[in-house]
């Protein structure tokens, strides 16, 4: 089984996997980092949402033979004391629901800000597309992207 | 009269404290989860003491309240032990929750939907906290000799007349040799402190930074995965298999058949995954494989049929009809549906020669430790249940074929076994929301409605009619029918079961009723309601004059009688003991109608927690809304039509209309709100959608029937 070393959340990890394993099941079996979700195994859902070099990437789609070097983040990494203005706007707003989706979610949001941390309604609506979340928590995602980006 | 405190947490379980249900459950919230972030609680104790199957206080004070219930995202585990900490009279900065496991001993109906024991559960959680309370009182009293009436209590320090402090955390040690109250004071509700404040998710913290909360996060060292491969439609066996393919897959370690199913064991997720796909297997018809046309055929039938037993006959409704000017009927129809839930099905199983470990996801515990033990042929004692928290609910979990299954491959391999559904298999294998199809006939003369006849029918639906709502009570000649039809596609509860398409047609239909005699539709609701006050005519489940206060405020908060061009729709409903009016607000837009606005009137008696309540409530209104515009979902010889999200559509952000929500203020006992919002939305949706557009609805969902922007 071929090895690779992966750069996450700012640590180099060795894992062995088959080149074809989605990154999905290497970060959540192998290194256990389980924040990142598995809802649909295909692209379609936002549950698995993670950051390759700072752009959002559905993981569950990611073979972990095309990671190379690239920085990855999920959400364990996204800050250090849960301190991401977005991690602060979801508490006070209270966002999740049955909060499975809420991981990926906030990664989506994450990128969104890094690119554009004035984003309008608009904006917020179609960066947040791919995203389901099947419990409706949409209104306070929405509320919680917005209180971030003034912070 | 005195008891014990073993005896105590023996009679609150009685009382049914693990009883408030689930989807329906209490409006609830969590101010600060992060309250221990921004102010901080007490320090870890040394040493914890148990007063009771729900509480712990630790000698610095902190308090560890247990949560008995399943938590689907309805938030029981922030507002029950809001309920007791309310009574307790602790800062809920100091609490601690905690999930407790099944135990029967100790809770009584551990399950997350369903709905009847609200108010009961009310009464015992509260009296579960005043309880422990009163022997903290006893204890202060005793230190103090002291009379305890004199004793005060707030935020967990007592009092005495003399300015002396002790808190519960000193005490703690001494109130578990007090004797357990008989019975025990309320507070009054304008004293409260934490019920009606909006709490935060206890869970928060830990969601919005990954750590592992839900069934599918749970591994233990030396755990295996699995993945199961069933017959891919519903009437087929298996015949035989070849997993030559499966076994040379890296990290397969084991193919086990059990019954009709193949069961695949890994090393991890993606090569059980790949190991299933991999599986060659043959399947022959062991039963008759149906279809969603043949099925509804066969509703439409029966809904031209009286039945024997009508579930509600007041007056002669036939007769009614016969004499009638005109008979005005319409007769709508929904699909299946599969539940969605994001987390699929897993469970984790570890069964040895001395006992069987269950732990995950799951709305039923109780039920699967019996389904479990018997599949097995173990007892029930040998089997432990933990819950984790669950990635949704809508009833799907309370069906515990995945347990079952988990237990039996652990059962067959002897190892601790992880069972994963893939997408596609939660989305083929069920059970689902079954099919259903009504019809509505109003006989009309002079003007008025003097005969109302409701014939339902669905898929293996006990009662696909709900007889103790409106309209019944407001007319004298009301006839409720209902048919089953049988299918061996499984079917079960989905949130709001059976209202959640029934309230749709029915005020669909009361909308094209009011347009056939002339009148506002809101109007129509009321003039019936005046009459029923007048003289309810036999019993309903449903208060005349709540029912009216809501549709009412609606009226009010959409602006209803100043709408002018704008295009709303009313709908208005009660069931799961809750009051819930919607008034939707759809725009023509350059690429066609869209839904842009709902007002929302919910009357759910005293609101435990704002914050989750307001959750629940939006939750609902999207989930109505999303599901009726876009759900869709059919058989064709026993198997399902679509097997994940790039076919099966859920509402996404940018169709999600705003939302602006208004309660009615009320001290009545709390009621549920899981559910009570979902079901009016498609009829608000249905008729401000007519408004737009001239054409009515009579099937879901909506996309198939009109271009309908999201
Ligand atoms: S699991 Fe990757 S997008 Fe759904
Ligand atoms: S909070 Fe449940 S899926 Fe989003």
């Amino acid at each position: 089984m071929p090895q690779y070393t992966l750069q996450v959340n700012g640590q180099s990890r060795q894992v062995d996997a088959d080149a074809d394993t989605p990154l999905l099941w290497v970060l959540r079996d192998e290194l256990h980092l389980v924040g990142t979700k598995y809802g649909c195994g295909i692209a379609q859902c936002g549950a698995c949402t993670i950051h390759v070099d700072g752009s959002p990437m559905r993981s569950c789609s990611f073979p972990v033979s095309r990671v190379g070097d690239k920085k990855i983040t999920t959400i364990e990494g996204l800050s250090a004391d849960a301190s991401h203005p977005l991690q602060q706007a979801w508490r006070e707003h209270d966002v999740p629901q049955c909060g499975y989706c809420q991981a990926g979610q906030i990664m989506t949001a994450a990128a969104l800000l890094a690119d554009t941390p004035r984003p309008s309604d608009e904006d917020i609506a179609s960066a947040m597309h791919g995203n389901i979340c099947r419990c409706g928590s949409y209104p306070k995602i929405k509320q919680a992207i917005k209180a971030a980006a003034k912070k | 009269m005195t008891s014990n405190r073993r005896e105590f947490i023996k009679l609150s379980a009685l009382a049914g404290g693990g009883a408030i249900f689930g989807f329906q459950v209490l409006v609830s919230c969590k101010t600060d989860s992060s309250s221990k972030m921004i102010e901080a609680a007490l320090p870890d104790p040394d040493q914890w003491f148990d007063l009771s199957a729900y509480v712990k206080i630790g000698d610095t004070g902190l308090v560890t309240i247990m949560s008995p219930n399943p938590e689907i995202g309805q938030n029981v585990k922030t507002s029950m032990p809001m309920i007791i900490a309310e009574e307790l009279d602790v800062a809920w900065k100091d609490v601690v929750v905690e999930q407790a496991g099944l135990d029967t001993d100790n809770f009584t109906r551990q399950v997350a939907g369903g709905s009847q024991s609200i108010r009961f559960g009310w009464k015992s959680l509260r009296e579960a906290g005043a309880k422990i309370k009163h022997m903290l009182m006893q204890a202060a009293a005793k230190r103090w000799d002291a009379d305890i009436a004199s004793l005060q209590v707030s935020d967990g320090i007592i009092t005495n007349s003399a300015g002396e402090t002790l808190s519960y955390g000193e005490l703690a040690a001494e109130a578990v040799d007090m004797e357990v109250p008989e019975t025990v004071d309320l507070k009054d509700p304008k004293d409260y402190k934490i019920i009606g404040q909006g709490k935060t998710n206890v869970d928060m913290e830990g969601i919005i930074t990954g750590q592992p909360l839900f069934g599918l996060d749970f591994a233990r060292d030396g755990m295996v995965y699995a993945a199961m491969k069933r017959p891919d439609a519903f009437g087929m066996s298996l015949k035989d298999y070849d997993d030559s393919a499966t076994r040379a897959v890296n990290g397969v370690i084991d193919v086990v058949k059990i019954g009709d199913k193949i069961a695949v064991i890994g090393k991890n997720t993606w090569a059980v995954i790949k190991g299933k796909k991999a599986l060659q297997a043959t399947y022959v018809k062991s039963a008759s494989l149906e279809s969603s046309d043949d099925l509804s055929k066969k509703m439409q039938e029966a809904l031209d049929q009286l039945s024997d037993e009508p579930k509600r006959n007041d007056g002669d409704v036939v007769a009614r009809m016969d004499e009638a000017d005109q008979v005005f009927e319409r007769s709508y129809e929904a699909p299946f549906l599969p539940h969605n839930t994001l987390e699929p099905m897993n469970f984790f199983a570890d069964v040895t020669d001395d006992k069987v470990e269950l732990i995950g996801p799951i709305q039923t515990p109780q039920w699967q430790r019996s389904n479990v033990a018997e599949a097995l042929g173990r007892e029930e004692s040998e089997i432990s249940i933990m819950m984790t928290r669950q990635g949704g609910g809508f009833g799907r979990r309370l069906y515990g074929n995945f347990v079952v299954e988990a237990a039996e491959i652990s059962n067959a391999i002897r190892k601790p076994t992880k069972l994963i559904w893939t997408r596609e298999d939660d989305m083929t294998f069920g059970p689902f929301r079954p099919s259903s199809a009504y019809k509505f006939k109003a006989a009309l003369k002079d003007g008025k409605i003097t005969g109302y006849h409701l014939t339902g029918a669905g898929v293996k639906m006990r009662n696909a009619c709900r007889e103790g709502f409106f309209p019944a009570g407001c007319l004298a000649d009301l006839r409720i029918d209902s048919h089953s039809i049988d299918s061996n596609i499984p079917t079960g509860a989905w949130r709001a079961p059976v209202t959640n398409f029934l309230a749709y047609a029915e005020q669909a239909f009361f909308d094209e009723l009011a347009a056939e005699l002339g009148k506002d539709p809101v109007d129509l609701r009321l003039e019936l309601l005046a009459s029923a006050q007048k003289g309810l005519v036999g019993e309903v489940e449903y208060d005349t004059d709540k029912m009216i206060r809501m549709i009412e405020v609606a009226r009010e908060k959409s602006d209803w009688d100043n709408r002018g061009d704008k295009h709303l729709g009313f709908s208005a409903y009660f069931c799961h003991n809750t009051y819930v009016a919607e008034v939707a607000e759809v725009e023509l837009t350059e690429d066609g109608p869209r839904v842009k606005k709902v007002d929302c009137v919910v009357d759910c008696g005293l609101v435990i927690n704002p914050k989750g309540a307001i959750n629940q409530i939006e939750g609902g209104i999207i989930d109505g809304i999303g599901h009726a515009m876009y759900g869709d979902y059919a058989f064709e010889a026993g198997k399902g039509s679509m097997n994940n999200f790039n076919q099966y559509r859920l509402i996404r952000m940018m169709e999600v209309p705003e939302i602006n929500i208004h309660f009615i203020e009320s001290h009545d006992d709390p009621t549920g709100l899981g559910e009570p919002t979902l079901p009016p939305a498609g009829g608000a949706v249905a008729n401000a959608l007519h408004s737009a557009t001239g054409k009515r609805l009579y099937r879901q969902p909506f996309v198939k029937e009109l271009e309908v922007l999201g």
